[in-house]
């Protein structure tokens, strides 16, 4: 069974703040690390590779400190990564950056199964999943707690549809993505860490992989338009109100006024 | 197209100042070149913000469709059993008010099995027109007939804007069918606007929230945005003067390499990280028995009921229920907190909450910073004394 799992590294912080005179970003340390979502992926791949056999592949685009995240995979249990790292690849929305990540996998060659995590922390859009599944032109399932039986053609998974539980039986290859808490993640392997040669995760460019439409790729391959970005308004207005009889009125008059009553 | 870097311009000070202002540390400064990395996010501040002249931003003309073939707002209408979702309605709601300005209709598309009570539903809440896909093979949500159904809807119809509820669901077959028709697509919008140009103005928070980003897509159509439960209000029923059009399904249509072996109801689950609304108690609330207080408000606002930790640690409340570093972290529309003074360690669970209200007796307690409505006073007069007034108010 070939899995390949797909990872992105996201900024250590979510602090990330406008400065509301001068309107500008302010950054809260530079640390990166594994999207937290992406580790219960990671598990589960694991844990059908304990199971069946085989080898997993974990796939990132990102600049090249991403390559980091990739061998943390591997120190994990991952057997190798693919990092696609291009500067052609920058200011990508979730269509530019899922046929960026189409273009990898179809390089990476013959799989079984894709595992996303449900979403990332930094974009949160929960999107890239889904639409590599479309790119590549198979089926997905989203927000999947358990993956409850596999062979060598089809995989039984239960996916979260908020107000139902569904068990569903799929074609391979398909892509799954996995819910938070759906297992519980294992910590890199000191071990393993020694074991592994930085050499375990490639870093392909945009000219390694075949077939690439630039025109599809980074900002020109990307329909939606960042047209701006601006502090957001609630954080702004705080009011006090001191004692006196009229408290319970006012909270009454805010809850009705923004519909909680 | 993109950035351009004008190195004439570029020396040791303007390189520091363009790498101080990219929040993504995409700008590096080496031997004297500037570059800017992958991890650009096309802010555009260091054109905006930067040294003048250093850094500009080139538009390509870049083809535009035709969009005056593409006309109207559609809904994709959720539905599990016939029984519409709320957020499809709200959405229904926000449509209208987006279709105003440009005078499109608001359309939606309905994938399901015996729809007809739920079309026809939508139709009292002021659509033009409900496109309507019933079939058995629609019974549960299976990806492949769902996205083609949708596909066809987009293909024949040709609706400029789509919104989609950011459901598990809307999250799974939005960007499904996104992808297949090469769609724009925006996440968990906010606010929704349009331009005169029938140009979907989204808006979203971004990069962890503390942003927000103002998001188009002015060269392609449709345009595709999903929306969370509970961002828009649902319009009022009335007289329904829209039709309802039964879409023809095919073998085609429904054909899919996934059957559902089964459905399993979800048992009510306590998960104060979900919950959209919070009532929240630390040690202002003086004996057990007096939580029965804030059962009660959090009982009318329909909230869930949340801690600090010492009530945890006193043995008042389950873990599951504490909010902080050491607990959960919750971001709700609402928290209100009775009692809690705000340590940095609480803050830490809920900053990110969208309106914080406080009751503490304390002035200078740190909750006070940062709530968006601080109430100095007793929580003992001020609960009972609001609930009260619901209760005369709304009878309940």
């Amino acid at each position: 069974m070939k899995i390949i799992v797909c990872v992105k590294q996201v900024p250590g912080t979510s602090n990330v703040e406008v400065d509301p005179v001068t309107g500008v970003l302010k950054r809260d340390g530079l640390c990166a690390k594994l999207n937290p979502y992406d580790l219960f992926a990671l598990e589960t791949g694991f844990r059908l590779k304990e199971k069946s056999g085989g080898e997993i592949t974990t796939i990132s685009m990102g600049p090249p400190q991403a390559k980091e995240s990739l061998l943390e995979t591997v120190y994990m249990g991952a057997d190798n990564g693919v990092l696609l790292s291009d500067r052609a690849f920058a200011g990508a929305d979730v269509q530019a950056t899922s046929y960026a990540l189409k273009t990898g996998v179809e390089k990476i060659g013959k799989y079984d199964l894709i595992i996303c995590g449900k979403q990332t922390t930094d974009g949160d859009t929960a999107q890239v999943g889904p639409e590599l599944a479309e790119q590549l032109g198979i089926e997905h399932a989203a927000n999947v707690i358990s993956v409850d039986e596999i062979d060598g053609e089809y995989i039984t998974v239960t996916v979260n549809l908020d107000s139902v539980y569904q068990t569903q039986k799929m074609k391979l290859p398909c892509l799954i993505t996995i819910e938070k808490d759906a297992c519980t993640p294992r910590l890199p392997s000191f071990k393993r860490k020694f074991a592994t040669s930085p050499d375990a995760v490639v870093v392909y460019t945009a000219k390694d992989l075949d077939n690439l439409d630039a025109e599809r790729c980074g900002l020109k391959g990307s329909p939606t338009q960042v047209e701006r970005i601006f502090p957001p308004e609630a954080g702004g207005d705080r009011v006090i109100f001191n004692s006196g009889d009229e408290l319970s009125d006012k909270l009454f008059d805010i809850l009705s006024e923004k519909k909680f009553l | 197209m993109g950035l351009i870097i004008h190195k004439e311009k570029i020396n040791e000070e303007t390189a520091g100042k363009l790498i101080d202002i990219c929040p993504f540390s995409a700008i590096g400064y080496k031997d004297g070149e500037l570059s800017i990395g992958q991890s650009c996010k096309m802010c555009k501040l260091c054109v905006k913000k930067g040294p003048e002249g250093a850094i500009t931003f080139e538009e390509e003309e870049k083809p535009v469709c035709d969009k005056s073939l593409w006309q109207g707002v559609a809904v994709f209408a959720e539905q599990r059993g016939g029984k519409i979702h709320p957020v499809s309605l709200e959405l229904v709601g926000k449509a209208r008010e987006l279709a105003k300005v440009t005078g499109h209709p608001v359309l939606v598309v309905l994938i399901g099995y015996k729809l007809e009570t739920a079309a026809k539903e939508l139709l009292e809440y002021g659509v033009d027109k409900v496109y309507v896909y019933d079939d058995e093979a629609f019974s549960d949500f299976v990806i492949s007939p769902y996205a083609n159904a949708f596909t066809d809807f987009i293909e024949k119809i040709k609706p400029s804007s789509i919104l989609v509820g950011a459901t598990s669901l809307g999250r799974s077959i939005a960007p499904k069918v996104a992808a297949r028709v090469h769609a724009g697509l925006t996440a968990d919008c906010t606010m929704l606007e349009m331009k005169k140009n029938t140009d979907l103005v989204q808006i979203r928070p971004a990069f962890g929230g503390n942003i927000m980003a103002q998001i188009i897509t002015p060269n392609t159509r449709p345009q595709f945005c999903t929306v969370r439960y509970k961002i828009f209000s649902a319009p009022k029923k009335s007289e329904a003067t829209g039709e309802i059009i039964d879409m023809p399904v095919d073998e085609n249509m429904i054909k899919g390499y996934t059957t559902v072996l089964k459905t399993v109801n979800k048992p009510e689950e306590i998960d104060i990280s979900d919950a959209e609304i919070i009532v929240a108690v630390g040690r202002g609330i003086r004996t057990k028995d007096d939580l029965a207080l804030a059962e009660q408000l959090a009982d009318t606002l329909h909230a869930q009921l949340a801690c600090t930790r010492p009530l945890v640690e006193n043995g008042w409340f389950d873990a599951k229920r504490q909010i902080g570093l050491s607990g959960r972290t919750v971001k709700p529309k609402l928290i209100i907190t009775l009692g809690i003074s705000g340590s940095v360690q609480f803050a830490a669970g809920m900053r990110n909450s969208d309106l914080i209200i406080a009751v503490n007796k304390d002035r200078k307690a740190p909750i006070f910073e940062f709530a968006n409505y601080g109430f100095v006073g007793d929580l003992y007069e001020i609960v009972p004394a609001l609930l009260k007034k619901v209760e005369e108010l709304y009878n309940v």
